[in-house]
């Protein structure tokens, strides 16, 4: 445009000599800003960075005692430290029981998510689909104490005869085999509850991606003669792979980190077990250090200290696996 | 495979707004049919109506009819999305999907009509539909690379692949040259000039030019003032449109002397 336009400065005032120059050389008009801009963001990068690494020193300091000292020290400081264990052995279980709390939750929570998403960005009425978004968002306010209150005194008791079906029927799926817990505080019990914590998260992502998608590409399909699940199928879902993946990274974090649901809902356990639906088998990273920090001594602290740093550990390296994913196609994301 | 379309009486609305008023035209079958006309008198509009697109807008709705040969698109019984693939569409900007390889989306419009193509079929359909689009000898070594890694040009006219892959009867193009450089407009209508022997093709241009290069025949569509709906004002044989228009509007705008 303005490339085009007649110099306004030309006759009316004469340009002094050396004036383009020093325009052309820095520090002028909009160049000022931007490069406020760019000191801004660059600060930004960095304090995050700093952050992170403080957090890291952070644990890796306060964890040390446990991180170097003997298992049998361990064991002789702290009351519910296993004998014969290393730290290792002791932090291994509850990675396991973290990393199935949060994998068996996404499962769940994913589908749906993106099916809400779909139906509201897609196929529902205006009117309906903002009713729903509303009411989803409201999932989010809802604090996770009185989340783990409803999980353990509402919920669980409600899907018990669920699970003991589920045992029954289906018992010889590892996920549902043991014996069905009576109480029904157990690990699915568990997922249940964080799948519909993190649901709001994923749906509202999902669908602010969905809504994104380029028109071009959803008449291109309609007017090679799609349905509008043809549609979806062409155009909104992969145009939105990376977006849902971010989704459910972001839902997965949550999901590992969250203690209160989990503490309150959970009949503990220190195994590697797959058994869903049986008592006393798993327990979380998180809802662990909820458990013993009050009663902690120092080594105990410390104990509790470096599993927290497994699992900041653990959360990074989910977060840069989903970057991964997100970047391996990344020719085929339409993004170039 | 190509087939005749008559239009009778037909009103376009976005809404409360009516954007096209009262098109009488027929469409005839295998040649080429241009609109041309000044922006906004609603050939998109219209052309979009052929095969059912014009309603995928919210609010957008037809009065009218559109046969095809004989047949009421707009009939309570006829499903848009079989429509749709009878009557393909090619777009101003091209659109090929992303996230598919260059074969991949040639064969999209086949893959919904019939899942279970076997592999030499696929592969011989992806390069009749690439000859035919005049696009083969520069994606031949590259089917699996995404066709958003090509030039606008050869995009549009993947575009142009994908859109006779399926074997459509009516082929609409909305200013399929308007974002390409001469070589590839020319090299898109060659291809016009060689698909018009199978299709009946119905093509959108701001190119006078390009109408008096490509087709038999011309209808010119004109607006009275903002607010007014879009009107077709003559159709007639390209030849006759460019040399001695019935109307004064037309050869006003054909001259260059609108507005
Ligand atoms: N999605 C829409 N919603 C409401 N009004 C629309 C919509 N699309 C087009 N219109 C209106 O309909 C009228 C016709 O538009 P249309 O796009 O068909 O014009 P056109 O002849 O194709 O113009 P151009 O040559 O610029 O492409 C215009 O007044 C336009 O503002
Ligand atoms: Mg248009």
């Amino acid at each position: 445009m303005t490339s085009t336009q007649p110099r306004t400065a030309g006759p009316t005032e004469p340009v002094k000599p050396g004036t383009t120059a020093r325009r052309l050389r820095s520090g002028h008009g909009d160049r000022g800003g931007s490069l406020a801009f760019r000191w801004l963001a660059t600060g930004a990068g960095i304090l995050i960075l700093l952050i992170l690494a403080a957090v890291a020193v952070f644990l890796v300091q306060r964890a040390w005692p446990a991180l170097t000292a003997d298992p049998s020290e361990l064991s002789d400081a702290i009351s519910w430290f296993p004998e014969d264990t290393s730290l290792l052995g002791f932090v291994g279980p509850l990675i396991f029981g973290t990393l199935l709390a949060a994998a068996v939750s996404l499962l769940l929570a994913t589908p749906i998510a993106i099916g809400i998403a779909l139906f509201t960005s897609h196929y529902a009425p205006r009117r309906l689909a903002s009713a729903l978004g509303y009411v989803v968002d409201l999932l989010a306010a809802i604090p996770s104490v009185v989340y783990g209150l409803w999980g353990g005194l509402v919920l669980s008791p409600i899907v018990q005869p669920v699970w003991e079906f589920l045992g029954t029927y289906l018992g010889w799926i590892p996920f549902f085999g043991g014996v069905v817990s009576p109480t029904g505080r157990v690990m699915m019990t568990v997922a249940v509850v964080l799948a519909v914590m993190i649901l709001p998260i994923i749906t509202a992502i999902c669908r602010e991606v969905f809504l994104q998608t380029p028109r071009l590409h959803e008449e291109a399909a309609l007017a090679l003669g799609a349905t509008q699940w043809e549609v979806v199928r062409m155009a909104v879902l992969p145009f939105a792979r990376s977006g849902i993946v971010s989704a459910a990274m972001l839902g997965l974090g949550r999901a590992l980190g969250e203690t209160m649901a989990v503490l309150m809902i959970l009949s503990p356990g220190f195994l590697y077990s797959f058994q869903l639906l049986a008592a006393g088998q798993q327990q979380t990273i998180a809802a662990n250090i909820a458990a013993q920090f009050p009663e902690a001594n120092q080594t105990g602290v410390a104990t509790l200290i470096a599993t927290g740093l497994a699992l900041f550990i653990i959360t990074l390296a989910v977060n840069m696996a989903a970057r991964a994913i997100v970047a391996r196609r990344k020719d085929f994301s339409g993004a170039n | 495979m190509a087939q005749r379309i008559d239009v009778k009486d037909l009103n376009i609305y976005y809404g409360a707004f009516k954007a096209v008023e009262d098109v009488n035209m027929t469409i005839e079958p295998r040649s080429v049919t241009a609109f041309i006309g000044p922006s906004g008198c609603g050939k998109s509009t219209f052309l979009r109506t052929l095969n059912r697109m014009h309603e995928v807008i919210p609010g957008a709705r037809v009065e009218g009819t559109v046969a095809v040969e004989g047949v009421d698109l707009y009939g309570a019984e006829i499903d848009p999305v079989a429509v749709r693939r009878q009557v393909g569409m090619v777009f101003q900007r091209p659109n090929p999907f992303p996230t598919m390889s260059i074969a991949e989306n040639v064969l999209a419009g086949v893959r919904l009509n019939n899942r279970r193509i076997s592999k030499g079929d696929a592969n011989d359909l992806v390069e009749a539909s690439l000859r035919g689009a005049n696009l083969w000898n520069e994606v031949k070594d590259r089917l699996d690379r995404p066709g958003s890694g090509l030039s606008g040009g050869q995009q549009q006219r993947l575009c142009i692949a994908r859109a006779i892959a399926v074997k459509p009867q009516v082929l609409l193009m909305d200013e399929p040259c308007s974002a390409l450089d001469p070589i590839s407009t020319l090299a898109i209508e060659d291809l016009i000039a060689e698909l018009k022997s199978e299709y009946t093709i119905v093509i959108v241009t701001h190119n006078m030019q390009q109408a008096a290069r490509v087709s038999e025949r011309t209808a010119f569509f004109n607006i009275a003032g903002t607010g007014q709906p879009g009107k077709l004002i003559e159709i007639d044989d390209t030849a006759t449109m460019f040399s001695s228009p019935k109307e004064q509007a037309t050869e006003d705008y054909i001259s260059g002397r609108f507005g």
